[in-house]
């Protein structure tokens, strides 16, 4: 059915895809998840939507009501969405070095938008935005990275498609941000076969994303649960980058960066597999496409330039 | 085995501000003894009750240790070992 009554009820039912060409072996195949088939061309519709209905059903949201966000982008883009049509106020807090066409985006979808500092990356919008909801009681912070109903979006949601979809996956992979993702669909998938493998794929950026003042200002999101993760990858904005190229170039798929990093992670589990001669089917999580970090100069020049004017920026 | 550990800005009062260094040893826990007994203080930043400081991230081969054996993980010569502090990181 492609009929809808509003853009609201286009969320989720993503296509799964085969990826023919990147797939390590026949018996090791790779799926990706289109999460950017959604309203606004992201996951994070998913618990963006998901927050908002729950803060109704309590009655901390009515009509009228402005919400308060720490967001450097998909998100922020997703609550304004649903914000516009369901009538809230949104501020978006958002770090300065994130790229311009995010808010851009957020602007036209009329949220207002508070800077934090650059260093110190999300940490600092976490700060600021903690701050702003205590000096203005009156504002709604759903708190993605806290918020039971972000990862309960994916059990809901994500997860029991992809089983629906593909019963024999063997590993999930997606990225490591609120960790709602990976907790959501990789406690609905241990719980219907606990052999499922979890894997998260975390980016790695440049120093002044790591410029903390002392370590006990480090930060780790209330909803993470390592029992639900079986292995955990640092991947680097040069294998990201590489990796996002290679998926356009093969399989035609135009992703976002943070994608390349999954990619990457999930091609990790796939080779090793191939090489033991186990089977897999791999699902990894496509979180957007390619559009927003049009500016950043991802697509185009060698790789260590385009790496080199990474450095710094938040790409995922 | 040596190994190539990379030190976050945070910890590199303790390494004359150098952004890595060699160390030797065959676990993480090893590779960590070796590096207080070159750079003193590094230890007691990295490692609280026995275990990984919550907000220390410690990967070999861009491999989170926490899932492969935490701080008894295997440590092979040419590795390279990365701390990191935990941050809220990207675009969410």
């Amino acid at each position: 059915m492609a009929r809808y009554d509003s853009l609201l009820d286009t969320l989720g039912d993503t296509p799964l895809v085969g990826l023919p060409a990147l797939s390590p072996a026949p018996d090791v195949r790779l799926w990706a998840k289109l999460e950017d088939r959604n309203p606004t061309g992201s996951v994070k519709d998913r618990p963006a939507l998901a927050m908002i209905e729950a803060a109704e059903k309590e009655g901390t949201l009515t009509q009228g009501c402005t919400i308060l966000e720490p967001t450097s982008g998909n998100t922020g883009i997703s609550l304004a969405m649903a914000a516009s049509l369901k009538g809230y106020g949104l501020v978006c807090v958002m770090p300065e070095n994130t790229s311009e066409e995010r808010r851009q985006i957020l602007q036209a979808y009329g949220a207002r938008i508070v800077s934090s500092p650059a260093e110190g990356g999300s940490n600092q919008a976490v700060a600021v935005a903690k701050q702003l909801a205590e000096q203005n009681p009156d504002w709604v912070m759903l708190y993605q990275y806290g918020n039971s109903a972000n990862a309960e979006a994916h059990y809901r949601g994500t997860g029991p498609e992809i089983l629906r979809d593909l019963p024999g996956v063997t590993h999930f992979v997606a990225g490591l941000g609120t960790t709602g993702t990976l907790v959501g669909v990789g406690r609905y998938l241990h719980e219907q076969n606990p052999g499922t493998q979890v894997v998260a794929a975390e980016p790695r950026y440049g120093e002044l994303v790591y410029g903390l003042r002392n370590l006990d200002e480090g930060f780790v999101p209330e909803l993470y649960d390592a029992d639900v993760l079986n292995r955990r990858f640092s991947v680097g904005s040069y294998d990201a980058l590489r990796r996002t190229r290679q998926l356009l170039e093969s399989e035609g798929i135009f992703a976002g960066i943070s994608t390349g990093a999954v990619l990457h992670a999930a091609l990790t589990v796939g080779e090793r597999a191939a090489a033991s001669g186990e089977s897999a089917e791999i699902v990894f999580l496509i979180a957007d496409a390619g559009w927003k970090y049009l500016s950043t100069g991802a697509y185009s020049g060698t790789l260590d330039e385009a790496a080199q004017r990474l450095d710094g920026q938040l790409w995922a | 085995m040596a190994v190539k550990v990379s030190i976050p800005t945070i910890l590199r009062s303790h390494t004359d501000g150098q952004k890595s260094v060699q160390a030797d040893g065959g676990t993480v826990a090893e590779v960590i003894n070796d590096l207080d007994s070159r750079h003193s203080g590094l230890k007691d930043r990295l490692v609280k009750d026995g275990g990984l400081h919550r907000f220390v991230n410690v990967y070999v081969n861009d491999e989170d240790v926490r899932f492969v054996g935490g701080l008894e993980a295997t440590v092979s010569d040419g590795d390279s070992l990365t701390i990191l502090p935990a941050v809220a990181g990207g675009m969410r």
